[in-house]
């Protein structure tokens, strides 16, 4: 049977008007993890203008409502893969700042030991499975950790990130035609920040609305307002249910935006400032839950105290990844072969 | 403390920029995100963010200068409850602070110079076990590499339920080369999995599946379809453990035949033995005998890294005896001397030993007794085999069907000039494939390929006979 598509859109997610609320525990722990990443973004694209942190850096400054919203709707054991821009999705598995921290300025006490760098992380205890600089190899090696759930017999959720730029490779719709085929418990959770790079989704891509990027497989999928948390988390909700009953894959269309540029060296000439400037003020994910919790006559000294918390976290982080050692120089060798 | 703004570093190769303009005053409010300042670097205009909230207290480097050094403090933020007079007090003990506080990680960033001794750490040697005992009296079956291939994956599948086969045909079809005969009906569709033909996305599947601790065993139905794959074998399944520090590793075979069929023109004939073969965490076997056929598969199913298992096409249908032991497992990494002689060594594998076997056939009826080692794996390779026969014979010759340019040949010559330059009495010579794209015509074909006669010829050189 096709499942019913949900495509038209945009429309459709102003139509269904607000997402379910959040109750004031939910909006604290979004607040929380979503601040979080952006101080520690904030701290990395310093500490890469210090050049404490080398390479690549690709910051997930204006995204983290995606990660949050849908780690809210995740279990102990249900897997997340994704491609280089990559911090925020470890920080909302809940890897340890400093681990992450330590990595991109190459340390020992960094998640690979100070080998992998930005694009490279992983974490076995937290199901964290990369961090991946080859654009959308994560979404076949995503696909193939829903085939060992399926193999395995457990309910288990594969959740594949990739961006709008990644859509476009061949693999993913190799993937697709297998987990319909053989119905692989993934969440392709498409993050659609509008630039590949420095190109345009309009300028790269036939079909733009991505929720209809599986219609040939008979995917279901659908577009969410991936600035708005609680519309994230009720995507995933029913994402992850459909997952879970053995149906077979779905795709999460998330519209997002990066305020920062691709990676640290990009002056994003491809689009204004007032753009920039507009989802800023408009349509901020950290704002919409502070003014929200505000509005519900939340202290706003116990934001201070969010704000607080999130800070002397990133800053330490920021210190252990400055003073740890870099890996002794017998590590050049190892992990090669197990 | 007033927090002091350094010159960004906004890209991996930048150290000093132009200060191209001020977008803050000094007195105005600053939020974290706020671009402040537009820097010039050769290559491109960047924004400058500030990271930190507070007032703009004082700009110490003007618009319009040009090359500051990355890290100079270029203007002062006032925290909450900061006024112009904390920065007066503040200015110039914080500044050498300050410039002292972020120089230092820049400083700790670069490696520091280490101790002569462990600057350049050695790579560990390969610790290979011997060959398993046969027993005496150890019953022998002749079989076809076919099916000596279909009895170690089923062995291996019967002792751990996490293997599994995938690949084109490999199923209903029951191989496109009949090598997976009857697993199907033994194991069910669950563990022996037709896919689409879709080299690129299963080859990624199998290595998602094995980085969660499944062990795959990925067939290409050849593996100049692999080509379509390269980049899950390489950059995923190759590099995961050492980007990973050691925490997700991959345990999977990719197998299939290598090398030339017969008449399938170019690009269904190519050897790929070398280029695997150059990738550090991958392991690349390619037999020739039966029993290493399946003694070389159970290992490589066994073993925890990725292993590229190279089977011959035209070896398929070949029979030769394999031991009726219980569980027939080949160590990876052991070269075997197939063939004992003190005049010259050759030095093959996989279907380049069938011309090497004939060629010392050959060379026996002109007095010329040939040492033949069969590499068996050719990463990690058995340097100390070949060394060890090299020092006896004086003399060497590499076969394979493979290309010349930077080919398993071109290693094994290194390594031997490396290693036993002393002891040559001539120097190595190779015999490879011809340097063009594998011809169709028959004629073209056959030159296009190494003959026993041109192995005998240089075999005969390198012993100026």
């Amino acid at each position: 049977m096709v499942p019913p598509k949900k495509s038209a859109a945009n429309e459709a997610v102003q139509e269904q008007g607000a997402p379910p609320p959040f109750t004031r525990e939910q909006e604290l722990k979004a607040l929380r993890d979503m601040l979080l990443i952006r101080r520690f973004e904030e701290k990395a694209g310093q500490l890469y203008g210090m050049g404490a942190i080398g390479g690549f850096c690709h910051l997930y400054i204006g995204q983290e409502a995606v990660v949050v919203g849908m780690q809210m709707a995740l279990k102990k054991g249900d897997q997340v893969i994704t491609g280089y821009r990559d911090h925020g999705h470890m920080l909302a598995c809940g890897m340890a700042a400093k681990g992450v921290m330590a990595e991109l300025t190459g340390r020992r006490g960094g998640y690979s030991k100070g080998k992998g760098g930005s694009m490279h992380m992983f974490s076995k205890a937290e199901n964290f499975y990369g961090g991946h600089g080859i654009v959308g190899a994560q979404v076949s090696l995503g696909t193939g950790l829903a085939f060992a759930n399926h193999y395995r017999g457990n309910d288990f959720v594969s959740l594949t990130y990739f961006g709008d730029g990644a859509s476009n490779q061949g693999q993913v719709y190799e993937s697709f035609n297998m987990a319909e085929l053989w119905k692989l418990p993934v969440i392709y959770v498409i993050e659609n920040n509008r630039y590949a790079m420095g190109t345009s989704v309009t300028r790269s891509s036939a079909q733009t609305d991505f929720s209809k990027r599986g219609i040939s497989f008979n995917i279901p999928g659908e577009q969410v307002d991936g600035m708005d948390v609680r519309a994230v988390k009720a995507a995933a909700d029913k994402a992850v249910a459909w997952c879970r009953a053995g149906k077979g894959p779905y795709i999460l269309e998330m519209q997002t935006y990066r305020y920062r540029g691709h990676s640290m060296s990009d002056p994003a000439k491809y689009r204004t400032r007032e753009e920039v400037e507009k989802v800023r003020h408009d349509q901020d994910p950290i704002e919409q839950v502070r003014n929200r919790l505000l509005a519900a006559k939340m202290n706003e000294d116990e934001l201070k105290k969010v704000d607080a918390e999130v800070r002397q976290i990133v800053n330490e982080a920021a210190d252990f990844a400055q003073h740890d050692p870099e890996p002794d120089v017998s590590e050049l060798y190892t992990d090669v072969y197990r | 403390m007033p927090i002091q703004v350094l010159m960004p570093a906004l890209s991996p190769t930048m150290e000093k920029g132009n200060l191209a303009k001020w977008l803050k005053k000094e007195g105005e409010t600053i939020k974290s995100g706020d671009v402040i300042a537009e820097i010039e670097t050769d290559k491109a205009t960047m924004e400058v963010e500030a990271t930190d909230e507070g007032t703009l207290g004082k700009i110490l480097i003007p618009e319009g200068t040009a090359d500051v050094a990355v890290n100079t403090p270029i203007a002062t933020i006032l925290a909450d409850g900061e006024s112009a007079a904390d920065l007066a007090k503040a200015t110039a003990p914080a500044k050498q602070q300050k410039a002292a506080e972020s120089a230092s990680p820049a400083a700790e960033a670069k490696p520091t110079p280490a101790p002569k001794d462990d600057a350049a750490p050695t790579a560990p040697a390969a610790v290979v076990a011997p060959d398993p005992e046969v027993p005496p009296g150890t019953e022998m079956v002749t079989m076809t590499i076919r099916e000596a291939l279909r009895d170690a994956m089923a062995e291996e599948m019967r002792r751990d339920a996490d293997v599994f086969l995938m690949g084109e045909e490999v199923a209903e079809y029951q191989g496109a080369y009949k090598v997976s005969q009857g697993l199907l009906q033994e194991f069910s569709a669950r563990r022996v999995i037709d896919t689409p033909i879709t080299e690129h996305g299963f080859a990624g599947i199998g290595v998602g599946a094995a980085m969660s601790g499944l062990k795959p065993i990925v067939e290409f139905m050849t593996f100049n379809f692999a080509m379509q794959a390269i980049d899950q074998i390489i950059n995923s399944a190759a590099k995961t453990l050492y980007m990973s520090g050691g925490q997700m590793g991959c345990s999977i075979v990719f197998r299939g035949p290598n090398g030339a069929a017969a008449r399938v023109a170019a690009q269904h004939s190519q050897d790929y033995a070398a280029w695997y073969s150059q990738i550090p965490g991958l392991k690349v076997i390619a037999p020739f005998s039966a029993a290493d056929y399946k003694g070389l598969l159970k290992a490589a199913i066994r073993d925890p890294n990725p292993v590229i298992f190279l089977e011959n096409e035209v070896l398929y249908g070949h029979s030769g005896e394999v031991p009726k032991l219980d569980d027939y497992v080949i160590p990876i990494g052991k070269a075997r001397v197939a063939r004992t002689g003190s005049h010259v060594t050759i030095i093959s594998w996989s279907m380049g030993m069938s011309y090497a076997l004939k060629a010392a056939d050959e060379l026996a009826k002109e007095g010329i007794e040939a040492e033949i080692v069969d590499l068996r794996t050719i990463r990690p390779m058995d340097t100390d085999t070949i060394i060890a026969s090299v020092k006896k014979t004086g003399r060497a010759v590499t076969v394979e069907e493979g290309w010349q340019q930077s080919g398993v040949g071109a290693e094994v010559a290194a390594r031997i000039m490396e290693h036993a330059f002393d002891y040559l009495d001539a120097p190595v010579a190779r015999v490879s494939g011809k340097d063009v794209p594998m011809p169709y015509a028959a004629n073209l074909e056959k030159l296009a390929l190494p003959s026993v006669a041109e192995v005998v010829a240089a075999a005969k050189a390198v012993c100026y006979r």
